[in-house]
Parts: C-alpha cells; sequence; structure tokens
C-alpha cells in the first residue's frame, strides 16, 4: 500500500503524544479467560466484506458455541497498530485484530496480544513452516492465527515480451541483462520502476536473498538490514537505476498507472495480490500479462519473498480469549471461513489446502489468460524464505522511504542509503530502552 | 525628443490632469493586486476543480485520460458509493452533519456565554482564566487527542457518538473571538441600562446582548462546523465502529483497503466531491448573517 503522507503524519503524532503518556503503564493481565454463557466478541480488520464472514461464523458456528462477532471495519497500515497500541493503553481494545506479520513484533513487545498457543489446537497444521513462524516469532508463543499471504513473483507483459524478443528472466542476472537488451530496442521503454515508497518490497526482497534484519539472541536484538544479503540487493537494484536500465519513479502514482496501462513499463515485481491492482491500475491491458516465479539469486535456488500478509491475534485487553481464539482459528483454517474470505475479501489464504481449492481453482479475471496462474502461485508460496520482523519495523520503514527514495531520485548509492536505515532503526531501538547487540 | 517632451509635461501642467494621466496610473497599482488574487483563487481553486472533474470519470478513465477533461462516469461513480456496504456512505455524511452541527452549535453557545461573560463582568481571577484560555489557543488539538482519548475511554465513553463531540465544545478560540467580539459590540451602557430597568443578568444576555453578537457568533459557528466537519484524528482515535464514522475517516478506511485490495479512488474522489457540497451550501447560506450588523451599533457615541 501507498505509505501516504497523512498517514506517516497521524502516526507520528499519535506515537508522540503516546510516548508523552507515559509507557509506563504496564499491563496486569487479569485471569478471566474462563467462559461460561454466551459470549460478545468485537473484530477490527480492514478487509472488505469481512462482515459477510463474520455473519457467517453468527449464524453457524458462533451461534451453537454463544460466540458472537462484532466486526468493525478499520483503515489498514501504521495508524491501526498505534490505534491499538493507544487502545490497549486505555484498556479499551476490541478482542480481535488483523495485524500485518511486520506488526506482530510491536504488538507483542507493547503486550497488546495474547499468547493463544493452548487455545487453537492443531491449527498449526494447515499452514507451511515459514508463515506458522511469523505468527510464532520464533518461541514457542503463538500470537496469531496465520490469514493472508503475500508471497512476491515476476509480472510482465508477455505480449510486449514477445514483441521486443525478451525471454522471462529466472536469474536476476538475467533480469539485468533483460532490462539492458529492452533498453536499446526501445530505448523510452522501462523494464519496470525502483520505487521506494513502499518499504515492504524492499523487504521482501531483501527477505529472498537470505536477509534477516531482525534477530533476537538472549535478551538482545540483532538488527542486521545492513546486512551482506540486503547490500547485494541494494547495490543490484542501485546500480540499475543508476546506469538508467529501469526507471526511479514510485509506483501507485497516476503517472506509473499509466505507464504500465500503455506499455512504457512492461515488468512488474509484485506478490500475489497484484490482479487485483493490476486491475484498477492498467485495466486496458487484462489478459496480457503473464505471471511467472521471481528471478533467483542463483539458478540452483527456488526462493521467493513475501509482500504483505496479515494474521488474526487475540488482544490481552480480551475477557474472552479463548473464544477469541476459537474465531480466530475457525476464521483462517475452516473451509467454508476460507472460500468466504477469498470471494468477498479478496485474500490470498495462508492455509495450503486453501491455496487450492474454492475460489483459487480458476484463475484471477485479470489472468483469465494463464489457467494454471493459482497452481503456479501455490506451488511459489510454499518456496517462500522465513521472515524476520522486528519491533519497530515501521520506523524502519519511514527510514527506508525517505533514504531510498532520495537515493533513487538522485542515482546515487543505494548501500549508503542502506546505512542510514540501519543507524535509525538501531537508534530507534535503543530509544525504546530495547537491547541491541551488533 | 523636445516635443515628445512638451507634449507628456503639457496636460499635467494643464486644466484636466486627471483624464491623461489619472486612469492608466488607478490601472497600474490594481494590476498587482488583482494578479495576486487571482493567483490565490487559481491556486484554491484548481484542486477543487480538479476534484469536481475526477469525481466525472470512471475507474478505467481516472488515470488514462487528460486530467482537465472531463469523463463520462459520474453516474456510475454515483451508484457504486450508493451500493458500497448498501450507502453506509450517507450515514457518514449524516454522522458528520451531527458531529459539526450539533458540536459547532454547543460549541458557539459555550463560546458566546463565556465571552459576554469575561467581556462585561468584572471579577477575581478574569484575567488569569482568559490567559489560560489564550495559551488553549495556541495549543493545536491534535496534541490532545490521545489524552482525551484515555480521559474518556475511563469514562466509558469510547466509541460513542459524545466521545467526539464532547472534546469539541469548548474552543478556546471560540471564547477569545467571542470575548473580543462582545467586547467591541456590546457597550457597558447598554448592559447597565437593561439593570436599571430591572432585566435579570440571563435576561440582559439573551434578549439584548445575544442579538448583537450575532455576527461574531455566526464567525464562531463557521469556524467550528469546518474545523469539526474536516477533523480527523480525534474521531480515527476515538471511534472504532465504523457506522459511527465521519466522512473523512469512512473516505479513508475506502483508500486503506490492504494490499491485496485495490484502493477506491473513483469512490473516494466522488465522495470527496460530495462531501465539500454542504460546506459551500452552508457558507452561502450563513453569509448573509456577516455584514448584518457590523456596522450598526447600540448606542451613537
Amino acid at each position: 500500500m501507498p505509505h501516504t503522507k497523512r498517514r506517516r503524519l497521524v502516526t507520528t503524532v499519535v506515537a508522540v503524544s503516546l510516548g508523552a503518556t507515559a509507557l509506563a503503564a504496564c499491563g496486569s493481565s487479569d485471569d478471566s479467560k474462563a467462559d461460561s454463557g454466551p459470549v460478545n466478541l468485537t473484530f477490527w480488520s480492514w478487509a472488505p466484506g469481512m462482515d459477510k464472514v463474520v455473519d457467517l461464523w453468527n449464524r453457524g458456528q458462533g451461534k451453537k458455541d454463544q460466540i458472537t462477532v462484532t466486526f468493525k471495519k478499520q483503515a489498514s497500515g501504521d495508524t491501526l497498530v498505534t490505534k491499538i497500541l493507544t487502545a490497549h493503553k486505555a484498556k479499551s481494545g476490541p478482542d480481535l485484530v488483523q495485524a500485518e506479520y511486520q506488526a506482530l513484533p510491536t504488538l507483542v513487545s507493547n503486550g497488546a496480544v495474547a499468547d493463544i498457543a493452548k487455545e487453537i489446537g492443531d491449527a498449526r497444521s494447515d499452514f507451511a513452516d515459514g508463515v506458522w513462524q511469523q505468527v510464532t516469532l520464533g518461541t514457542d508463543a503463538v500470537y496469531a492465527v496465520p490469514q493472508d499471504i503475500g508471497p512476491m513473483m515476476f509480472y510482465y507483459r508477455a505480449d510486449l515480451f514477445k514483441k521486443y524478443g525478451l525471454t522471462v528472466p529466472t536469474t536476476w542476472d538475467e533480469f539485468a541483462g533483460t532490462a539492458r537488451a529492452l533498453k536499446k530496442k526501445a530505448p523510452d521503454v522501462d523494464l519496470t520502476t525502483f520505487s521506494a515508497n513502499d518499504s515492504g518490497l524492499f523487504a521482501g526482497l531483501a527477505q529472498q536473498a537470505g536477509a534477516k534484519w531482525w534477530t533476537t539472541s538472549g535478551d538482545k536484538w540483532k538488527v542486521a538490514i545492513d546486512d551482506a544479503a540486503t547490500q547485494k540487493v541494494a547495490r543490484f537494484w542501485g546500480g540499475l537505476v543508476k546506469e538508467g536500465a529501469i526507471d526511479n519513479q514510485p509506483m501507485y502514482t497516476p503517472a506509473w498507472n499509466k505507464a504500465l496501462d500503455t506499455g512504457k513499463q512492461i515488468a512488474w515485481v509484485s506478490a500475489v495480490w497484484a490482479p487485483g491492482t493490476l486491475t484498477t491500475a492498467a485495466p486496458d491491458t487484462k489478459g496480457k500479462w503473464a505471471m511467472a516465479p521471481l528471478p533467483q539469486w542463483s539458478a540452483s535456488e527456488n526462493v521467493t519473498g513475501s509482500w504483505g500478509g496479515s494474521s488474526t491475534a487475540v488482544t490481552t485487553d480480551s475477557k474472552h480469549q479463548a473464544a477469541a481464539a476459537e474465531f480466530a482459528a475457525w476464521l483462517n483454517t475452516d473451509g467454508d471461513a476460507l472460500n468466504a474470505l477469498a470471494k468477498e475479501s479478496g485474500i490470498y489464504p495462508a492455509a495450503t489446502n486453501a491455496q487450492t481449492s474454492g475460489a483459487f481453482t480458476s484463475p484471477p479475471e485479470y489472468f483469465s489468460n494463464q489457467a494454471d496462474f493459482y497452481t503456479e502461485a501455490a506451488k511459489i508460496a510454499k518456496t517462500t524464505a522465513p521472515s524476520a520482523w522486528g519491533p519497530n519495523v515501521n520506523v524502519a520503514y519511514t527510514s527506508f522511504n525517505d533514504a531510498f527514495g532520495a537515493a533513487a531520485k538522485n542515482k546515487s548509492d543505494f548501500v549508503t542509503a542502506l546505512r542510514t536505515m540501519q543507524d535509525a532503526t538501531v537508534a530507534d531501538m535503543k530509544k525504546q530502552g530495547f537491547e541491541v547487540s551488533r | 525628443m523636445s516635443s515628445l517632451a512638451v507634449r507628456k509635461t503639457a496636460p499635467a501642467a494643464g486644466t484636466t490632469p486627471g483624464t491623461a494621466q489619472g486612469p492608466p496610473l488607478r490601472r497600474r497599482v490594481a494590476l498587482l493586486p488583482t494578479i495576486t488574487l487571482l493567483l490565490g483563487a487559481v491556486y484554491t481553486l484548481l484542486p477543487v476543480a480538479w476534484v469536481v472533474i475526477a469525481s466525472t470519470k470512471s475507474g478505467s478513465e481516472l488515470f488514462s485520460t487528460f486530467t482537465f477533461l472531463p469523463g463520462t462516469g459520474f453516474a456510475g461513480n454515483l451508484k457504486d458509493l450508493n451500493a458500497y456496504r448498501d450507502g453506509i456512505y450517507w450515514r457518514w455524511m449524516g454522522n458528520s452533519a451531527l458531529y459539526a452541527g450539533l458540536g459547532a452549535l454547543l460549541s458557539t453557545g459555550v463560546s458566546a456565554v463565556s465571552g459576554y461573560a469575561l467581556a462585561t463582568y468584572r471579577f477575581k481571577g478574569r484575567e488569569p482564566i482568559f490567559n489560560v484560555l489564550l495559551a488553549g489557543v495556541l495549543m493545536p488539538p491534535i496534541i490532545l487527542a490521545v489524552p482525551q482519548y484515555l480521559l474518556l475511554a475511563k469514562a466509558g465513553l469510547a466509541d460513542s457518538y459524545l466521545s467526539v463531540l464532547l472534546p469539541q465544545v469548548l474552543s478556546p478560540y471560540g471564547v477569545y473571538l467571542s470575548r473580543v467580539y462582545a467586547t467591541a459590540a456590546v457597550p457597558s451602557d447598554v448592559v447597565e441600562a437593561g439593570r436599571m430597568d430591572g432585566a435579570g443578568e440571563w435576561r440582559i444576555f439573551t434578549r439584548i446582548a445575544m442579538p448583537m453578537m450575532i455576527p461574531g457568533m455566526v464567525t464562531v459557528f463557521l469556524f467550528q462546523f469546518v474545523a469539526v466537519w474536516n477533523n480527523f484524528l480525534l474521531p480515527y482515535i476515538m471511534l472504532s465502529d465504523d457506522e459511527k464514522f465521519p466522512l473523512t475517516l469512512g473516505l479513508y478506511t475506502l483508500l486503506a483497503q490492504g494490499s491485496n485490495q485495490p484502493a477506491l479512488y473513483t469512490l473516494v474522489i466522488t465522495g470527496a466531491f460530495l462531501a465539500v457540497l454542504p460546506l459551500i451550501a452552508l457558507f452561502l447560506v450563513i453569509q448573509r448573517f456577516w455584514s448584518l450588523d457590523l456596522l450598526s451599533g447600540a448606542v451613537k457615541s
């Protein structure tokens, strides 16, 4: 999602004010998990159509178990995390929240989401290891149930690739070669752009290269945003931008939409949800695009990163954590629920079985020309590299937007920008009182 | 050379200086302000024009056709907006009208009473109270949003209509404006005369002072109405139920739908366009109260 200025402003303002009202108030956990009689739960989520899925629960399983869920639609993104934390300070948070994977460590370190390892039963078996690891944060606890994932893929204009005589790159070296070859054949056409306005993309690319930005050892955090793997990725894209082989304009702008729609940019490194974005960004080129696995760093590898995706977490404010966990597990593992989620909310499910059944037996409308779209997608999803998120992803992301935004615009050194991002992240963690080892 | 100089100086020295030099001179003086004002008008109206034109474009036209070329999708956009989650947009519109209308009305009432009291009565602590209020004017309301949330959550009022209405009722700026206006518009002679005739203080305020303060109160009402109508952060923090959202917040949720969903640009733009209309209507209707009493006074001096 585009990280708008306004959203960032709101986040900053709320964060600053929150800091002013003292972070000292620690959560006192009273054990009122025992449920008896009818239970009412509130659920904050931004997924469109989630009300219909919640209805399904309230009419079926929920009615049987006397658990009624009220859905309250929210706006997605960093601001929601801040809002949850604000509500948590006042002990008036909802019972269930939708949380992006990279936001979970922030919520956990603020004591806002509960460990539901005991309550969710055998839900674990429905998910791939890499996905599950994102909700356990590598511990024995379980902080959420995975909902949707965003395995990254390579999208390209099949017709224009043919026209310019290009082949689909399978390694990043080939990718660079393709970009250069295209520049030679059609100087005013770009293969793609390096956009610095969505940090999720860069994080996913680094993840594919094997980067682990946040790790813990003992009580200490280790921040490795400028590790060798990420430097490799930064150098690669920085080089392409510098030599002019690809564009340096941001994504999600009207100009970008136009470039995609008119064939001025003929490829996009994106994730499984790209069909939805392309439908509005490039409506005239429907049926002309194709999807392929992400190029690899070496021909023998087969990994991808993830960009986006979210989970359902139970808050520590909830007085009915067991009931809430039951709903979270149902929502993300039950066949009917996942089918409804796919149909109403357009999500790509994290649960492995759901990726090839129901709504995913036929390709998305925009990709009607690629019949095996979702079979391919499920295969790619299995190769997702594990991710490692930390407690201040938002700070790292903001720093990315600023440093890489400037670097892309000036075509300057990306590795320097990466160092800025590392330093800003470490400084913020220390300020927040985390122990950081280097 | 010399003839030119003569011709030039002749009229100035002659009988009708105004006809020859007056008009060009006056026009040159007026040119700069006019250009400045025109630039200002273009600067403020261009985005409005963009919204108006963009709201007529269908999803496929929005980013592909020329920016200021009207599209063909206005009816379709309206229909989509109307259909989105069973017309929740109109509910947001109603909520905004409630928050802004009732909030501004209450706020104007409170401001008028307190402004009048601060202006007419001399009592201990009047200046400190006024100075604290002045400090409140300097305090951006954004800073107060989170503490207000924590307070109202403690009172069990979070996520209710009251949680958005209450914090907006006391507007330091409104009180300040009312005091300044009351000082200027309500002469102490008139208040004294009322007392002499045996009217109670409340009667003096409602029957004599308030009519004189109406232009000032209209200003406070408009300021407050626009401020609440455009407010984002306070309702954002207070409300979690989108049935209670005002327009600003509702439209924001349409934009931030998560990464797997395209942002509903056409709906947001059409919604923003419709959201401006009530404000324009309000200004046009209320404008006439403004100039009404500015020149007329109760006492001749």
